[in-house]
């Protein structure tokens, strides 16, 4: 059964959530690999967001924000181009490849640019393969989630 | 003797899992109100001061014990044979101190792996003269008398509730005397307990809340360990550079740490609300560092020492992710 990444994206309302839907309405093609949560800022994901979306099985974790400078709420991104490098140190202690967690800037006009990111992150977490870790077996057994594998790829 | 007395005392037990000892001083340390815990209950197991056997708490009835302190984390098989058979005997089984609540120091030893840990103690470990031709710690030797057998160390260190169900928690490494007495004081009482699952003998805010320091503008563009600089003790030990678990750390010890001069390491757990103690330190630190381009940014993060030993200092066996994942 050939490996198909699951990665959970947490989009900013006002530019990056706005940008996949340009993207979407301009039908540009994209991996339909990232599952997006929409939250107010990207400043607005917690780092347990983060953590959580790893123990629940995201193989990856990409959040978009504003361009810095951009941000609706002034300066909410500019907390979370200080996060998510704590936090990729963080998961990689964790022994979790610090290349699963990724943060990127994309505006409401780059539909285009959203695609990209989209595309290039998901050969990138496809060429890790997939994230095991200890919660996985511990929380839901491993049968579990060979089923969910199976559901999603079916 | 005094049959009716005894019959209508409330039963105690205090067991003592994978910990050091500390908790069981720190219940000591009530003193002279230790005795009215001894009037108040009938103790019928607490290895570390008095003489009960294992065999008397299987002789007893289901639900017989009316409250357990279990301290120490899970961390062998005879710790969490204990730990099943202490839930099956008392009504009420509380975790008591960081170990049992939420894995505590041992359950730092989920950063490496069973295999990693007895390889280093047996053998790498400069003190060790291996002169048995490296034998491992067996489970099962034979001997001329007949077969011994002793537990087995688990791969993952596990928080009490991990292994059984907890009605209460009570935090601290160890949790403060007086709030121990208060938690006493209160099931003593007879008012109604609250809803399973609470934390009891702590607050409801941060560490921070309940410490005298001054706080004024945080704004870090450095990081030090305590060693590393002198420290102005009338401020807040995070405004200068001191990495302080205080905002992610639940309130109830009076901030003593920061009151002797040392940084607030974590030992109540997350504050409530807080899912994980880590994820929440992130979260505050990002906040306070003054910088916004990518290289100063990882230039200031450097300085900060072992993350997750760091913020999950008590909590790692009971964080969202755990353990580092086995190789």
């Amino acid at each position: 059964m050939p490996f198909e990444p699951k990665i959970i994206g947490f989009l900013c309302n006002w530019c990056s959530y706005t940008g996949a839907d340009l993207a979407g309405v301009s039908r540009i093609k994209s991996a339909p690999n990232v599952r997006i949560v929409r939250t107010m800022c990207s400043g607005r994901v917690d780092p347990a967001f983060v953590l959580k979306a790893f123990q629940l099985g995201a193989d990856g974790v990409v959040v978009m924000g504003c361009h810095l400078g951009d941000c609706h709420y002034q300066e909410g991104n500019y907390k979370t181009v200080r996060r998510i490098p704590f936090l990729k140190r963080l998961v990689q202690q964790f022994g979790i490849d610090r290349r699963r967690l990724r943060l990127e800037w994309v505006s409401a006009s780059e539909g285009d640019r959203f695609a990209e990111v989209v595309n290039e992150f998901t050969e990138e977490i496809r060429s890790l393969g997939p994230l095991k870790l200890y919660v996985h077996g511990e929380l839901r057994g491993e049968k579990q989630r060979q089923m969910e594998t199976e559901r999603v790829v079916h | 003797m005094c049959g009716d007395e005894t019959m209508a005392r409330p039963t105690l037990a205090l067991y003592w899992a994978a910990s050091c000892g500390g908790c069981e001083i720190a219940v000591l340390d009530l003193h002279e109100r230790i005795l009215d815990v001894a009037n108040a209950f009938d103790i019928v197991l607490w290895p570390v001061a008095m003489d009960f056997k294992y065999a008397d708490i299987r002789k007893r009835e289901d639900k017989s014990i009316d409250l357990c302190l279990f301290n120490g984390s899970i961390r062998n098989s005879e710790n969490a044979e204990m730990a099943r058979l202490l839930r099956a005997k008392s009504t009420t089984l509380v975790a008591f101190g960081s170990c049992s609540m939420e894995g505590g120091i041992p359950g730092l030893a989920n950063l490496t792996t069973k295999q990693e840990i007895l390889k280093f103690v047996y053998h790498d470990s400069p003190s060790t003269i291996s002169t048995n031709g490296g034998i491992m710690p067996q489970t099962h030797t034979t001997m001329p008398e007949g077969e011994i057998e002793i537990p087995e160390m688990w791969e993952t260190v596990k928080a009490l509730d991990q292994v059984v169900e907890v009605d209460y928690y009570v935090p601290g490494c160890p949790p403060i005397p007086d709030q121990i007495w208060s938690v006493v004081e209160y099931i003593l009482s007879g008012k109604p307990m609250p809803p399973r699952g609470s934390v009891l003998g702590a607050g409801t805010k941060t560490c921070c809340d309940e410490c005298a320091r001054k706080k004024e503008e945080k704004k870090l563009k450095e990081f030090f360990r305590p060693y590393e600089i002198e420290t102005d003790p009338a401020r807040c030990l995070l405004e200068q550079g001191i990495v302080c678990m205080g905002p992610a750390t639940r309130d109830g010890c009076g901030a003593l740490c920061p009151a002797a001069n040392m940084p607030c390491r974590g030992c109540y757990g997350p504050p409530p609300n807080a899912v994980d103690q880590g994820a929440k330190m992130v979260s505050a630190l990002s906040s306070v560092i003054d910088a916004h381009e990518p290289e100063e940014i990882e230039r200031i993060l450097d300085q900060i020492a072992d993350p997750v030993g760091t913020f999950y200092r008590f909590s790692l066996a009971h964080s969202i992710l755990r353990r580092v994942e086995k190789p």
